[in-house]
């Protein structure tokens, strides 16, 4: 518990590398190595994994659970899918700036009203403000398309290198994957120095003891806020970049289950590491890929792995492999 | 001008009097005792002038201005900082993060998203210097929620003296430790005090603590201030000895 919470805080670059390197270059390899449905599966993991760091500086860096992300997910998809219906635009790099710009809109809006609450009426708040988004796409339907959604076409990379080609898989699991690829990797940085910046210090220290932060000068609903916007920016960024890919936007996505999942990826690869919800977030992917291609009853495998989760692995992957390390080690 | 002057300072709770219209003044560089039984009303009154509680009437003026309805980090940023009785710490948080977040707060560096708190070398040299003065050099990478009682009584003093306030309040700093542990704790504080010549506000039930280590000793009884005077004077005065030991004397 205490070892991994001291990884929270306590990471350096020189502890960051051995761990992360390997596993970037793993990445870098997947599609040489793989076929191309399986590359654009993990890009999809990887999509999440980049909602999951977003939603995670709030939990596990500030300590407020957010039952509403689907809101900033759905909103970066949404700027996507209208910018292709409206505007008929096809540049990824267009689509990913709308995407994280309308995230960060709403998150300044929502998270405005939320974060004058902290615990379940922050939960609840974030929830209720996601659900309201929600059954407005539904009700929008002369925009948003109501329950059939609106189709979000293959986009073009890089002003034109790079485009679909015949086969739309060939160009989701090559081109389209270490687009994603490239974005993971920025996110991830982006999010490393976030937490581990003076400001990333002052959150963990909101969550620890608000009281406290506000006696060392630390501006807790201001900086709450700050937390929030950025959180929903990098959540907005993982919808814009998934909803190309998977190249369907409705309503489903703004719905409360979907705000459940993000929760689930933090929760599965531990939220009280840096790495959880990026692993988490991989792993609940294949997860429900798996589960739902073997059996009707997904939902039940999904449920089912949650109860163990809080069961047995109340630290997530991540922390039960950190103790397990840290169990060898003494074993030696 | 007095660095800290209450005007018929006052805080109730329901029927309670707890802080009933009290004048009370701190002069700069003094070193003052606040000093009462339970319930006297000691630490209601630091928490309504450091701002965690709301005043219901009265004036609270810090070097002239008034901060009566100035939320806790302006009254921060003009210098009042405080330790707490109940140990307030960041538990997840390194000893040398706890101490880092005052500086970068003092500076106004929180608000820095892009920049790696660990590459601040004058922050890191400060905060390092900081626990050297408390002893606590040697704990610096570990989580402050593991430390001893005693660690954790000094960790939280030196997170408010990182923010070099020109007030200091003390809220019982030796409050929960082993007698043992009390005169090492006060000598560290102290030292750190005289030194850097902080004006400091300590509430302390421990006599020979408050006679030791204060230049003027304030005594508050039910919400109002009883007597104030040197440590000899009080030392004399009976009314503040029957109040407080129930005995003519303290000696």
């Amino acid at each position: 518990m205490t070892g991994a919470a001291a990884s929270v805080n306590g990471q350096s670059i020189k502890r960051a590398l051995p761990l992360g390197l390997p596993f970037a270059l793993v990445l870098l390899a997947v599609p040489w190595m793989v076929s191309p449905y399986q590359a654009y599966l993990l890009s999809t993991g990887l999509t999440y994994a980049i909602a999951g760091l977003g939603f995670n500086l709030l939990l596990g860096y500030t300590g407020l659970l957010s039952f509403g992300h689907a809101a900033y997910f759905g909103m970066g998809a949404y700027a996507v899918a209208f910018l292709v219906k409206y505007f008929h635009w096809s540049s990824m790099e267009v689509f990913l700036a709308a995407g994280v710009l309308a995230a960060a809109v709403t998150s300044a809006l929502f998270g405005f009203i939320c974060v004058r609450y902290t615990r379940i009426f922050f939960s609840i708040l974030a929830l209720a403000l996601a659900q309201v988004l929600w059954s407005l796409a539904l009700k929008f339907y002369w925009a948003t398309g109501g329950s059939d959604g609106l189709r979000v076409p293959t986009p073009v990379l890089l002003g034109g290198m790079f485009a679909a080609t015949e086969d739309k898989m060939d160009f989701l699991g090559g081109p389209y994957y270490y687009f994603v690829l490239v974005a993971f990797f920025v996110a991830v940085a982006v999010m490393w120095v976030i937490v581990n910046s003076p400001f990333g210090k002052a959150l963990q220290a909101i969550r620890d003891n608000e009281t406290r932060a506000e006696f060392v000068g630390v501006r807790v609903r201001r900086y709450r806020w700050i937390a929030f916007v950025v959180s929903g920016a990098f959540t907005g960024l993982a919808g814009a970049l998934w909803v190309p890919a998977n190249g369907l936007m409705t309503p489903d996505y703004l719905y409360w289950t979907f705000s459940g999942k993000i929760v689930f990826f933090a929760v599965l690869g531990g939220f009280r590491t840096f790495a959880g919800p990026i692993l988490g977030a991989i792993v609940y992917n294949y997860l429900e890929y798996y589960a739902v291609a073997s059996t009707v009853y997904w939902q039940f495998v999904v449920g089912a792995v949650l109860m163990f989760l809080v069961l047995a692995m109340p630290t997530g992957i991540v922390g039960a492999v950190g103790r397990l390390g840290l169990a060898f080690r003494r074993a030696d | 001008m007095s660095l800290l002057e209450t005007k018929r300072l006052r805080k109730f709770f329901g029927d309670l009097h707890a802080v009933d219209d009290v004048d009370f003044l701190v002069q700069e560089g003094e070193v003052l005792a606040l000093i009462g039984s339970n319930g006297a009303g000691k630490t209601t009154l630091v928490n309504v002038i450091s701002g965690l509680l709301r005043s219901d009437g009265g004036q609270i003026l810090f070097r002239g201005a008034d901060v009566t309805r100035q939320p806790v980090h302006d009254r921060i940023r003009a210098g009042i900082a405080r330790s707490f009785q109940i140990v307030n710490l960041f538990d997840h948080l390194t000893c040398f993060d706890n101490v880092s977040l005052s500086i970068f707060s003092r500076e106004g560096k929180t608000s820095r998203l892009m920049s790696l708190a660990n590459g601040d070398r004058a922050v890191r040299d400060e905060a390092l210097e900081v626990l050297n003065q408390f002893g606590l050099e040697s704990k610096r990478n570990i989580l402050a929620g593991l430390l001893s009682q005693g660690e954790r009584k000094l960790l939280d003093v030196a997170v408010a003296y990182a923010l070099r306030p020109r007030l200091l309040f003390l809220d019982e700093p030796t409050s929960g430790v082993s007698t043992r542990e009390k005169a090492p704790i006060m000598d560290i504080v102290s030292a750190v005090v005289r030194r850097e010549r902080i004006t400091a506000v300590i509430i302390e039930h421990d006599m020979d603590v408050v006679f030791g280590y204060s230049d003027r000793i304030v005594a508050m009884h039910q919400g109002a201030i009883l007597a104030q005077g040197t440590p000899a004077e009080i030392r004399k005065n009976q009314q503040v000895s029957m109040t407080l030991i129930g005995a003519p004397s303290f000696d």
